[in-house]
């Protein structure tokens, strides 16, 4: 079976994800290698997710943490943690 | 994630026992995945950190109903995606849901953004703020259903069987999501990125 463009976009993410069988996968990579359009989606996309997934991308509020676990203890302190509450 | 199984098991046990103190290790290793769940649903700051508070205070609670039948991460995901809907609902009614539905049920337009070559963005261009910015928009802008299981994927690293437990959604819905979330977000970044890559090629040309 040839595939085409249409087709790898379909099945772009499972591919990044190794998430298709050894035919199809042989299949999607023998059209990358002559499809500049589908290699150049398929390398955007890759390096669009490792910059938002980068921790830098999306930042915890200055002092989370701290007041996290500030609210923690006043809650660990408290009598009545006892689980059997609703 | 970070802890392995065992040792969090072991931990929760001694929480139960009463070593209190132990809840701040256990939850350690979380805090930001905590986060980052609250805001996808809220997309506010402020909003997500009280939620992502109330979340872990409420897992401390409810830690002996913990079976360990699913990873403590994804027990937590649970806590921390009900107390976002919570606070979503409060805030908004019940208009989104219907919203949802209907962009879930159409075959929408999901090809990406065509293109013959891509410069690859270094990590180091994320030392510039407006590449943050733009990014994150991107994935605010996702509908709320695609950017869910973005977060829980792709920015958590929680395994599709994970994620699909943490949402009460099967396993196929979580692949179809996430496909439409980063092709939606290709078609989006690519065009904004492109303009934002430096032009010396000696700095960021990777050439592939």
């Amino acid at each position: 079976m040839k595939v085409d463009c249409k087709h790898v976009w379909e099945h772009i993410s499972e591919y990044i994800d190794n998430g298709v069988d050894a035919k199809l996968r042989e299949e999607i990579e023998r059209h990358l290698e002559h499809c500049e359009i589908c290699s150049a989606i398929l390398d955007s996309t890759r390096n669009i997710l490792v910059l938002t997934a980068d921790d830098r991308t999306f930042e915890l509020p200055v002092g989370y943490s701290e007041r996290m676990h500030k609210r923690l203890a006043k809650e660990l302190a408290s009598p009545e943690q006892d689980s059997d509450d609703k | 994630m970070q802890t392995s199984a065992a040792n969090e098991m072991g931990l929760i046990a001694r929480i139960l026992a009463g070593e209190k103190e132990l809840f701040h290790e256990l939850i350690r290793p979380y805090e930001r995945m905590v986060f980052l769940t609250l805001f996808s649903i809220v997309k506010n700051e402020t909003e997500a950190e009280d939620g992502a508070q109330e979340a872990v205070i409420s897992a401390y609670r409810h830690l002996s109903s913990f079976r360990g039948e699913a990873k403590f991460s994804t027990w937590l995901t649970t806590i921390a995606i009900n107390e976002g809907r919570k606070r979503l609902r409060k805030a908004k009614g019940a208009a989104e849901e219907s919203i949802d539905e209907r962009i879930e049920g159409q075959e929408g337009e999901y090809t990406p953004a065509p293109l013959t070559d891509w410069r690859e963005i270094p990590l180091e261009a994320l030392e510039r703020k407006e590449l943050r910015e733009v990014l994150r928009v991107a994935v605010a802008e996702l509908p709320d259903i695609y950017r869910e299981v973005f977060t829980l994927r792709d920015l958590e690293e929680l395994n599709v069987e994970e994620t699909a437990q943490a949402l009460g959604i099967n396993a196929g819905a979580v692949k179809v999501r996430l496909h439409r979330a980063r092709i939606l977000l290709q078609k989006r970044l690519v065009p904004l990125l492109k303009t934002m890559a430096p032009a010396r090629r000696s700095f960021f040309g990777r050439a592939r």
